[in-house]
């Protein structure tokens, strides 16, 4: 078993650190022990396991470092890595960014690791995909999913007295369902840190029946339209909007959070109903509480009322400015409000439900336009009611665009270890159709 | 947002680059990296200790592939080195069929109970799925090639190049592009050794020595008072080469349109990143272009991508078999369109071949990752669709009884499937040059270089950008264009296709990262093409007002 627990995590670094004779040195130890399973054509494919841990040392003289990693753990290996670090160390340029190791850190006790998950067998992956196919074939539709399960383990250990450790797991499931006549896709994804939580089958019905109510979609002009975007499709665009919050690039002049003389922190760029933030804590999203450099990471307001709270500062780039450094977040939590999906069909006179999109890419960093399709279940909603599916299209559109646009926050749902709620927006703009299903 | 997946190593342009995190194995030093590693002797030992064990749990086939990935990536901006990340990635993977199920297990502890203990696990996940097994494995016969090897046919290896010498030249392209008017420039350096040991119960012992290289860089001009920024991506291409590749020969150097230099077999770092700054600032400043109908005039970096997403990845039989259905997707390039015998993907002119042998190319290697020896075969033929890309356990499925041999996995720490060799277009027969075409073009954009791209999931309906894009009126280019993206659909595009430019003008694209599967993997593959013309490509303009 990969997974150490934190007094062997400990011995072992404590160890490595002890043979160390350069100006600082850190330590990480992590490892990592995975299964997945796949199937298609209502039929297992492929499946595997995986093992893996390793020991990262990195020495430091003065602004040189070096870097050597091992993953054996006996006390000659551990003299041996070091002493590897230490040389390159001494060969390495200077790099002029390069901040010292940081000291003692206090962390939150994060709830990120949960043991019914770290338990999941061959035979229990087995089921889940049984559970998934045996209600598709029953439906005359076609299933191909995927779960994969992990359990892991982080530390770290520095010369200036800092010491981290966290354990996580999570398990991440899709399956894409289509109709044998080939014109109807359907499709749902779900993600835990607790495996407890999920319920293949469920899940699998889900997908079965927007296959089932997909088929035989109709063609209707690409424009701009309000749309009902569940948690998944929103998620798409609201990446493009993670990705911009490096205060650098901004500083620099080359980002969407740029503007003259600086940044945009302050301003009001989207609707005063949409706040962002990030949580390591949350029940629902759980994550370590520390990341890679050894930074805590504490809840962090992003975007709050419309109003950018705060950039990413790398602590380089904080020492520069003069600020506190802000560690990228690891998960995003977006504020949602009370009505269900039901509620959104229900209040939108003339519209389309987008259950995600698809190949999504940037297309000016600019204006932060996004490209990209809808895909596995899209619908026409009339008067209230959903009143047919509608052939995919292709959007042309931006995050800042779109959360202007706000009509109706709904429910939040975990997606992709962040909480998204499903929005209603207007003039969405969709900019050609695709015959694809 | 799925950072986990990704390892954030430096910026490069206006976007963060992330490197898939399986591309990272442990960090060594560069003098590490020319450790020659394990022995063959010690391998075979080693593979046979799989494949004997799994034989002993009942397993009907078996492959062992022993795998040590030597990589190194120099990352720069402006006048500072950034990282240099040298890699080893060192373990086993064993891929078995026990009652008519596939299992596949790793593990790095390449010694004989850290392999016995993998392949018992291998072979317990077969049998557990084979529980609910509706289509048991069928494999294409190999005959086995007993002790063979292939080496990359490289005159520079990487690993013997000094570190302060690759340094040197992504600094002098930063200066050069700093010089030239850039306010900002990121460049990088992706080495990649591949040591790859295979053995199967038919027989194989495959030792195997591959080599990829891609330079990089992102050069951005910003203008502050109008607050807008611009980058100009490299013109260079990711290949099968060794270092021999960063020489910048004349002799390989070809004039595009509109002034442009660009690369075949070897390339001018330092030339491209001076122009690169140039054009930048000329972005800045250049005409929003007017939506409409073009004919589109494609230079070989440019139509590469639109090749490997609109021919490359629908021809690929696992996604029309379905068995890619929850991720990449499907494909419209059916099996009764293929059956047909008639389906017209292309104009006639549109020859497009599959290749995993062509020199320099990213998916040359000599036996594919299931020892099946590698070939050329033909996709489309005057315009018709004639065959798929197809592996062992797949093409009895498409009534063929040889795989393709392109199977494909990026470690030892991930199964093997199906993978794009090279997907190449055909040369015009006829002589005609870059200069001909654009005569010929009344009212067109000549675009080179890649650009954003997105395709749906069964590859009908695309929208590319491009690195630069030139208004071509009445024969001649008149300037410079911004905000230009075409939208097409794949068998309208290709019918489209009028005329291609001949052999003298032909030069390979290639993907680093081609991702695909679940649990992603990726893959790198070239295409091969020269310019080509497109008529009447329906043109969009992406700028917005914020």
């Amino acid at each position: 078993m990969a997974i150490y627990k934190e007094d062997e995590a400990r011995r072992i670094m404590e160890k490595a650190l002890s043979f160390s004779t350069a100006d600082a040195c850190e330590i990480n130890l992590s490892g990592n022990e995975s299964g997945n399973i796949r199937y298609a054509r209502n039929s297992v494919s492929t499946s595997g396991h995986r093992s893996n841990q390793t020991l990262v040392v990195q020495s430091n003289f003065g602004k040189r470092s070096g870097t050597a990693t091992i993953d054996e753990f006996d006390d000659e290996s551990l003299k041996r890595v070091v002493a590897r670090a230490e040389e390159l160390a001494k060969l390495s340029p200077e790099n002029p960014e390069f901040m010292a190791p940081l000291g003692p850190q206090s962390y939150d006790p994060s709830v990120s690791y949960v043991q019914a998950t770290a338990d999941i067998t061959p035979e229990y992956r087995a089921e889940v995909a049984n559970n998934s196919i045996e209600p598709a074939i029953a439906k005359d539709v076609t299933a191909a999913g995927f779960l994969n399960d992990s359990a892991s383990f982080d530390a770290m250990l520095n010369s200036n007295g800092l010491f981290a450790y966290n354990k996580e797991t999570s398990a991440n499931f899709t399956v894409t369902m289509r109709t044998n006549d080939g014109t109807g896709s359907g499709w749902v994804t779900r993600d835990y840190n607790d495996i407890a939580k999920f319920d293949a089958a469920e899940a699998s019905r889900i997908a079965i029946d927007k296959a089932v109510m997909s088929r035989e979609a109709k063609a209707i002009e690409p424009g701009k339209y309000t749309v009902i975007l569940e948690p998944s499709a929103a998620l798409g665009l609201l990446n493009g909007l993670g990705n911009a919050i490096n205060a650098r690039q901004a500083d620099e002049g080359r980002s969407f959070m740029s503007k003259e003389g600086g940044n945009k922190m302050g301003d009001k760029i989207v609707d005063e109903r949409v706040s962002i933030w990030s949580d390591p804590l949350h029940p629902e999203v759980p994550t370590a509480t520390w990341n890679g450099a050894g930074q805590p990471l504490k809840k962090t307001t992003w975007i709050e009322n419309g109003i950018v709270k705060n950039l990413a500062y790398s602590r380089y780039w904080a020492e520069q400015k003069g600020v506190d450094p802000v560690p990228y977040p690891s998960n995003f939590i977006m504020a949602g409000g009370d009505a269900s999906l039901d509620e959104l069909i229900k209040s939108t006179k003339k519209g389309i439900l987008v259950t995600r999109l698809w190949y999504i890419r940037s297309v000016d960093p600019q204006t932060l336009l996004y490209t990209g399709l809808t895909r596995d279940g899209t619908f026409y909603i009339e008067n209230g009611a959903i009143k047919h599916p509608v052939k995919n299209f292709r959007f042309n559109e931006s995050p800042i665009i779109m959360l202007n646009n706000l009509e109706t926050l709904g429910k939040q749902v975990r997606v992709d270890g962040n909480l998204i709620p499903y929005m209603k927006v207007r003039d969405f703009t969709f900019t050609s159709l695709s015959d694809a299903v | 947002m799925k950072r986990r997946d990704f390892v954030q190593l430096s910026g490069l342009g206006a976007g963060a680059l992330l490197l898939p995190s399986t591309m990272m194995g442990n960090s060594i030093s560069a003098e590490a990296l020319l450790n020659p590693g394990m022995d063959t002797v010690v391998k075979k030992r080693m593979a046979d200790v799989a494949l004997n064990t799994a034989k002993s749990m009942g397993a009907t086939y078996a492959d062992a592939r022993i795998g040590r990935y030597m990589n190194q990536y120099v990352f720069t901006r402006e006048d500072k080195v950034q990282n240099v990340v040298n890699t080893e990635s060192f373990g086993i993977g064993i891929r078995v069929i026990a009652n008519g199920t596939w299992g596949f297990a790793s593990t790095n502890s390449v010694t004989e109970d850290g392999i016995k203990k993998a392949t018992e696990q291998a072979v317990a996940i077969a049998k557990a799925n084979s529980k609910f097994q509706k289509e048991p494995v069928k494999l294409a016969p190999v005959s086995g090639q007993g002790e063979v090897s292939w080496k990359t046919p490289i005159k520079k290896d990487f690993k013997e190049v000094p570190v302060s010498e690759k340094v040197d030249l992504l600094l002098r392209a930063n200066s050069a592009a700093l010089e030239n008017g850039a306010n900002f420039v990121n460049s990088a350096l992706f080495m990649v050794n591949e040591q790859k040991y295979f053995a199967s119960t038919d027989g194989s012992y495959i030792d195997q020595d591959i080599h990829r290289i891609w330079p990089t860089f992102g050069v951005t001009a910003v203008d502050q008072a109008a607050g807008k920024f611009k980058t100009r991506q490299a013109m260079s291409a990711p290949m099968g080469m060794g270092y021999e590749y960063m020489d910048g020969l004349d002799s390989e150097k070809l004039d595009g349109a509109a002034g442009l230099k660009l690369y075949r077999n070897s390339y001018d770092m330092v030339e491209d990143a001076t122009i690169a700054a140039q054009q930048a600032k000329e972005m800045l400043s250049a005409k929003s272009v007017d939506p409409g109908k073009y004919d589109l005039v494609l230079e070989p970096n440019h139509l590469g991508l639109t090749i490997h997403e609109s021919v490359g990845h629908p021809t690929e039989l696992d996604r029309v078999l379905g068995y890619e259905a929850n991720y990449a997707g499907t494909s419209f390039a059916t099996m009764d369109k293929w059956k047909s015998g008639d389906f017209k993907y292309g104009s006639d002119i549109v020859n497009i071949v599959a290749d995993k042998t062509q020199t320099g190319s990213l998916g040359a290697v000599g036996y594919d990752d299931e020892g099946v020896k590698c070939k050329k075969w033909d996709i489309i033929r005057n315009g018709i669709l004639v065959n798929y890309q197809a592996i062992r356990d797949q093409v009895n499925m498409i009534d063929q009884n040889e795989s393709h041999g392109c199977c494909y996995a990026q470690s030892w720490n991930d199964v093997q499937f199906q993978r794009m060799p090279n997907i190449s277009l055909e040369a015009g027969k006829d002589p005609y040059s870059i200069d001909q075409m654009v005569k010929d073009v009344e009212k067109g954009i000549y675009i080179a270089g890649r650009g954003s791209y997105s395709i749906d999931q069964q590859r009908y309906n695309f929208q590319f950008g491009g690195t630069v894009f030139y208004e071509i009126k009445n024969g001649e280019i008149v300037g410079m264009l911004n905000d230009v993206a075409y939208q097409s659909n794949t068998q309208e595009f290709w019918n489209s296709c009028a005329k291609i430019c001949d052999q003298n003008d032909y030069r390979l694209f290639g993907s680093f990262f081609d991702g695909k599967g679940q649990p992603s993997q990726i893959s790198a593959v070239s295409h091969g093409s020269s310019t080509s013309r497109f008529n009447d490509i329906n043109v969009i303009n992406t700028g917005r007002t914020i």
